[in-house]
């Protein structure tokens, strides 16, 4: 009888250490996709969930570090840009294979920069390359060695280089074939996408064992929170890549240890005025929008602070000006925020002609200081941030009418017919380098939200401004390009044509069965380091 | 006995609601920043919103505002239906079938979306009070469709009846006929339509208000209000967001309840 007893536990234990042995064989990441990918072509990313699949199937020459923000070598051993910034050499590692086994060499390279640059492949990857007019030629140099010039100087040339994944020249697959740690394996449109451990992925760590230690990735395509966060809490996701500060503290009340605030992120929540000179608004209003101590008096009296810790509770930092503190090398750290303030508001407005009736402040004409600000329904931090910059507002006697309005009726407003007053809206920024918001700070660009599209600057600022962005982005010394863009910030933080409100934090949420995480505050956030992730035994497909 | 408990709680609701300045701790509008998602206490009795703005004295203000503006909004859709489906079903021909046509082209639009886009050209610098105004008028202009139909089935009956025919024999005039004859015997069917459409009318601000389309900030209303429970997960949560939810329940129901006995009588 003892002995059957004893059996009967040495078989249970062989099983759980065989269950425990599947287990880990057959460990793979579980996570959601917001939006559906449309295409799986790596030059033609156009939404979040086609940059993610990039980013894990996608090998490339250069990486951005996403904790250092350092570039970093990945496919090419080496680089150089030449002095006059049009030309960038690579020398690449030998000995690699796409996932499919055909070998990786610098015709792989040319091939790919050639598909980039093609006019009708319309690749938003290949427009950030595009310097001046004129064609993008490579030169084989040996068979890990190539030149690549450009018609014109690129600025920031070879961090440009951290989108590009390499395509295969020769293999029959196409874009099928990868240099990144995962492979394509199955898309259920709707559904998921699977993403398979690439057999030939190049990179080893330091026991010479092959990585990515992850077998597989699915990738759940959910466009809703709150099931992402119920499946999350269930144990059927392994991590939430970006979560709202509400879901946040939500999980963070019965899970501490599941959640992660890397700290401001490069997002930013920011208000404008429409100083669009043909707009129909009243022109007495225009002249008050156009009016940069107005413009500041209303930058000095919203609380920011409270902004950030009513409204995000806490999980947003006051913004100081257009570019994060997380952005680390070209933050201006010289620039001083706004300080809260509403006396000084209406001093400083009552010193341009402003004065304050019986609770109501009028401008030098008597007319009623009032006016709306437009934001888009359904956006509760939004819509919550102008109810409170209302209240702020009317410390100091203005009226402010908060209108939400459906998504395309905001932008048909703020780009077509101006039929607006003031708006709130955020900017999303995935590009560390000035050059990714030359179409914001141009004052010819279509997204110069305060007063797009001018034929010519319409300020003497914004002519600076101008000057200032270009000359940083003709520019290859990143010193130079760094004095250039400090200066652009503070000119906007002086002028004010957008009223900066918080840097949302980068908030994320992590299963405990995943090791190797560590939250930064750049895309993607959670798996920047997604070669390197390991599953514990007990979260293998089972649970 | 269920009609009288209804028109009870109706009118207890209507009496709350009027007196919501003297009853209300707090303005509906006043931010109490330092306790922002305050569960309930002496101070917030139903806790504080997420820009801590008194949960109770919103709901108050709230309802007020969906019960006192609903039924505007039911008399308006009702007056026109009566006007376009009662003078079509009178007239009859050519007419009803014009008038009928446009109403099928009007039952057929897509309300919410035709609600968000005509909503979409409104003036964006009105007060709070205007656009709580103009979110009901619209719900009123454009409700009226399904009840001018039954409207003009009801006119069609009457045009037909005997005692009409006798009426129209002894020479009265077309518009004698309609205002003296044809209209008071649709008021049992304008009576329905008009309690018919109250509850839709609240549910359709409610809808709005989901979307963030309804009554402008800072003012309160069902639909705003509601939208505190997008992204609940559980009910025991915080149990006390639900009271909007259960008042509109109870709301609309009340108003079912009313509605049977209205129907029995007619």
């Amino acid at each position: 009888m003892m002995r059957h007893r004893v059996l009967g536990r040495l078989i249970l234990i062989t099983f759980l250490c065989l269950g425990s042995t599947f287990a880990r064989s057959e460990t793979e990441l579980r996570f959601c996709l917001r939006t559906e990918p449309k295409n799986l072509n790596p030059l033609l990313v156009s939404n979040d969930a086609e940059e993610t699949i990039r980013y894990l199937t996608g090998g490339v020459l250069v990486r951005v570090n996403r904790q250092t923000q350092q570039l970093e070598p990945e496919l090419a051993e080496s680089w150089n840009v030449s002095k006059d910034g049009r030309q960038i050499t690579f020398k690449l590692r030998q000995g690699i294979a796409f996932s499919d086994g055909t070998p990786f060499s610098a015709a792989d390279v040319a091939y790919t920069v050639q598909q980039l640059m093609d006019p009708a492949l319309h690749s938003a990857t290949g427009d950030a390359f595009r310097s001046g007019a004129g064609t993008v030629s490579t030169k084989i140099l040996a068979s890990n060695h190539l030149a690549i010039t450009f018609p014109a100087p690129v600025a920031g040339l070879d961090r440009l280089f951290d989108q590009v994944a390499i395509l295969s020249s020769q293999s029959p697959k196409k874009e099928g074939a990868v240099l990144g740690p995962f492979v394509v394996a199955e898309y259920k449109p709707g559904a998921s996408v699977l993403l398979k451990r690439n057999p030939n992925y190049w990179k080893k760590d330091s026991r010479s064992r092959r990585l990515p230690y992850l077998d597989s990735i699915r990738l759940d395509i959910q466009p809703n929170r709150d099931i992402e966060l119920l499946h999350f809490k269930r144990g059927e996701l392994d991590l939430i890549n970006s979560l709202d500060s509400e879901y946040f503290d939500r999980l963070a009340s019965t899970s501490p240890n599941l959640v992660h605030d890397a700290g401001p992120s490069l997002d930013s929540e920011q208000m404008w005025f429409n100083e669009v000179g043909n707009a129909p608004i009243p022109a007495y209003k225009r002249t008050w929008f156009r009016s940069t101590d107005f413009r500041r008096a209303i930058a000095q009296a919203i609380n920011r602070e409270d902004l950030s810790r009513v409204v995000f509770n806490g999980h947003a930092e006051p913004a100081i000006g257009p570019v994060s503190p997380a952005n680390k090398f070209w933050f201006n750290d010289k620039l001083n925020p706004y300080p809260y303030d509403p006396e000084g508001a209406l001093k400083k407005l009552q010193l341009v002609g402003f004065r304050l009736e019986n609770g109501v402040l009028r401008d030098r004409d008597g007319n009623k200081v009032e006016f709306s600000i437009v934001t888009n329904a359904g956006n509760r931090y939004r819509e919550r941030m102008a109810v409170m910059i209302q209240q702020d507002l009317q410390k100091v006697g203005i009226k402010v009418s908060v209108v939400t309005l459906d998504f395309p009726s905001l932008i048909e407003r703020i780009t077509q017919s101006f039929n607006y007053e003031a708006a709130i809206l955020g900017l999303t920024n995935v590009d560390l380098d000035p050059n990714g918001q030359m179409n914001v700070w141009l004052s010819s660009a279509e997204n110069h939200q305060w007063n797009p599209a001018q034929k010519s600057p319409e300020t003497v600022w914004e002519a600076e401004i101008d000057r200032l962005m270009r000359a940083q982005a003709s520019s290859i010394d990143p010193r130079k390009r760094k004095e250039s863009f400090d200066r652009v910030q503070a000119i906007v933080m002086e002028q004010a044509p957008f009223i900066y409100l918080v840097n949302r934090n980068a908030l994320s949420a992590i299963s405990t069965s995943l090791h190797g995480a560590s939250p930064v505050v750049l895309r993607p956030q959670t798996y920047w380091n997604a070669d390197q992730l390991t599953l514990s035994a007990e979260s293998g497909r089972g649970r | 006995m269920v009609q009288k408990l209804a028109c009870a709680f109706l009118l207890m609701i209507g009496m709350v609601c009027l007196f919501a300045d003297q009853l209300a701790p707090a303005g509906y509008a006043k931010q109490f920043r330092e306790s922002p998602n305050a569960a309930p206490s002496r101070k917030h009795l139903l806790g504080t919103d997420d820009i801590g703005r008194d949960r109770f004295s919103r709901a108050l203000y709230g309802t007020r505002i969906s019960l006192l503006l609903a039924p505007a909004a039911a008399l308006l859709s009702t007056l026109l239906a009566a006007l376009i489906g009662g003078v079509a079903g009178y007239l009859g021909g050519f007419w009803a079938r014009c008038a009928m046509g446009f109403t099928d082209l009007f039952l057929s639009l897509p309300w919410l979306f035709l609600l968000i886009m005509v909503r979409g050209f409104l003036p964006l610098d009105v007060s709070p009070v205007l656009s709580v105004l103009a979110t009901f008028s619209l719900l009123g202009l454009l409700g009226w469709a399904a009840a001018a139909r039954i409207l003009c089935a009801g006119a069609t009956t009457i045009r037909n009846s005997d005692f009409l025919l006798q009426a129209r024999a002894s020479g009265l005039r077309r518009v004698r006929l309609f205002v003296f004859h044809v209209l008071p015997n649709l008021k049992p069917i304008l009576y329905a339509q008009f309690w018919i459409s109250i509850p839709v009318f609240i549910l359709s601000e409610a809808n709005l208000g989901i979307l963030g389309l309804g009554v402008a900030e800072p003012m309160p209303s069902w639909g705003s209000l509601l939208r505190e429970l997008e992204g609940m997960l559980s009910f025991a949560e915080a149990p006390w967001k639900l009271v909007p939810l259960v008042l509109l329940i109870l709301v609309v129901s009340s108003f079912e309840l009313i509605l049977t006995k209205q129907e029995f009588a007619t």
